[in-house]
């Protein structure tokens, strides 16, 4: 891994996804430290969900190969739910590996916030498996089911998920690509403020947890999942450039390398071994660190797919970092802050950078990619000398996972 | 009862019987629910229709505030939620489906492990009625 780049995430009602992954696109030639000719790229692996769906658009590839003045190189476009640009970058890795290209861009984009939110949700719906969408289920509902699942069982509570929350909204104003740019205190604090310009009564919260369990504040969504345990509608783009093992020095002197990768497949939500973790997850984590030789101890921070906060407890106890039932308690312990042992969504996280869903995949990859070269400003890692760090990404109920190491050798 | 091709097609005729059928392998007696026409197990294909008592216990559970379009037309929203649950069969098996008959504005009273019993809604879309897979507190 040479360059990346991505545009920032939001809501942007005047730019398409065109007009995104260009800036990403741009943002990614400059942050090649020798320089990369566009004539040199051979191929593109372009992650989208479903365009088709939010803007009635389909055929991404060409259409992105035209944009970047690319053509005619070859493009592909690559569809797994949220995990779309986890999958488009596993497949450039493989056609490098191959020996067939040398030099290859990876992206991801989305375009939601063109529709009402019903319509949002009727998209990522399509995600879902067919019994589930007849039971009435949506993603968020999904997410709650799980995690009444997971409190019976070990006995967390509304309280644990608050920790992800408050932990996303402290890590995410650190971020100037982030989508929410505020710590829950600081929403907390303008929320008054407002409520004073209005002339009604002043909100006192005494801290975090009470402003997250004001059903004004938070409502609920889908029991026990509130507007705050979930990540939003979001616009980005994200890229990336590979290329050769042996070429990547001519690009930087630090160049990233896959240690390892993996990807699995998992079943629909009533037919899954467990409803307490992603076995899909369990699976591409091993094949990434059988593949790298790593085990979780050796990975030193993660981006995971905290589409919704339980999420984020389960993956960080089915990637081996925690043992299973111990994640909630690892955040509420401080864990997987910046400052922590095992800091988790530096970036924010979907929570609170935002969830362009086709994009996010290789976003969070970017992410990993700061936090390697010490470029994260603001929320570096606070360690001497990162070497591995890892992102997982997760679509649909968890019919697809990854696991992808990067290390800085 | 005329028997059915293993499919979701058959699962469905047969909820319009208000029967709850699942497939079972005849070579491993894997059960699934809703059918399936190939053993994931052993990969066989020899699979026979079983009919479910129609009771389990809840598994997991959601009270839904904001539904798709089709549960808004029916009438549900902030104000008035519904529970869509995933139920374990008495037979082992895991289904979701809508779980009626609890109050889905307090879901803290809905306790995981609560013993259900299926109940089969009907609903007229168009001028075809559909039948659906629900369940309720015995």
């Amino acid at each position: 891994m040479v360059g990346a780049g991505m545009s920032p995430f939001g809501m942007f009602a005047d730019r398409d996804s065109k007009d995104l992954f260009l800036q990403a696109f741009q943002e990614m030639l400059h942050s090649v430290d020798r320089g990369v000719d566009p004539g040199d790229i051979e191929a593109l692996y372009l992650g989208n969900f479903t365009n088709d769906f939010f803007v009635q658009q389909s055929h991404w590839g060409a259409i992105l190969a035209d944009t970047l003045g690319l053509v005619p190189r070859p493009a592909t476009r690559i569809e797994g739910a949220c995990a779309s640009s986890a999958l488009a970058f596993r497949e450039a890795v493989f056609s490098i590996a191959s020996g067939f290209y040398d030099v290859v861009l990876v992206g991801g984009f989305e375009d939601m916030s063109k529709q009402a939110t019903e319509q949002v949700a009727e998209g990522l719906a399509l995600a879902a498996s067919p019994y589930e969408r007849s039971a009435g289920f949506t993603f968020p509902g999904v997410f709650g089911a799980i995690a009444t699942a997971y409190f019976d069982k070990y006995g967390a509570t509304r309280e644990h998920l608050m920790n992800v929350t408050i932990k996303s909204h402290n890590n995410a104003p650190l971020n100037p690509k982030a989508q929410f740019q505020q710590t829950i205190q600081g929403i907390m604090a303008s929320r008054a403020v407002k409520a004073k310009k209005k002339g009604g009564p002043v909100p006192e919260w005494q801290d975090e947890k009470q402003f997250l369990g004001d059903p004004q504040a938070n409502p609920v969504v889908a029991w026990p999942m509130h507007l705050f345990d979930c990540s939003p509608i979001s616009d980005g783009a994200a890229c990336i450039l590979l290329v050769g093992e042996e070429i990547a020095r001519s690009f930087t002197e630090e160049p990233l390398y896959v240690a390892g990768l993996g990807q699995a497949s998992g079943r629909a939500l009533h037919a899954a071994e467990d409803l307490t973790y992603f076995e899909a997850t369990r699976r591409a984590a091993q094949e990434a660190y059988g593949m790298s030789d790593l085990t979780p101890q050796d990975i030193q921070f993660a981006e995971v797919h905290d589409c919704f906060s339980i999420a984020e407890i389960m993956h960080i106890e089915d990637l081996g970092f925690f043992k299973p039932g111990q994640g909630y308690q690892a955040v509420a312990d401080g864990l997987t802050r910046l400052d922590g042992p095992k800091p988790i969504n530096t970036s924010g996280g979907l929570k609170c950078k935002g969830h362009p869903v086709g994009a996010t995949g290789a976003a969070q990859l970017i992410e990993v990619w700061e936090q390697l070269r010490n470029k994260a400003g603001k929320r570096q890692v606070p360690h001497p000398d990162l070497r591995f760090g890892a992102a997982h990404n997760l679509g649909g109920t968890g019919g697809t996972c990854t696991f992808t190491i990067l290390e800085r050798r | 009862m005329e028997e059915q091709p293993v499919s979701d097609y058959g699962y469905q005729q047969y909820l319009q019987e208000e029967k709850l059928m699942g497939s079972r392998c005849t070579a491993c007696g894997a059960l699934y629910v809703p059918p399936r026409g190939r053993c994931s197990a052993c990969q066989q294909t020899q699979m026979e229709w079983q009919q479910m008592q129609g009771t389990g216990k809840l598994a997991a559970f959601t009270s839904i505030a904001i539904g798709p379009p089709f549960m808004i037309e029916q009438g549900f929203d902030r104000n008035n939620p519904y529970c869509s649950a995933v139920i374990e069969l008495t037979e082992g098996p895991r289904v979701v489906a809508r779980v009626e008959g609890v109050d889905a504005r307090q879901p803290e009273e809905i306790q995981v492990g609560m013993r259900l019993v299926a109940r089969f809604a009907q609903r007229a879309v168009g001028d075809e009625v559909t039948t659906s897979l629900t369940f309720a507190p015995v």
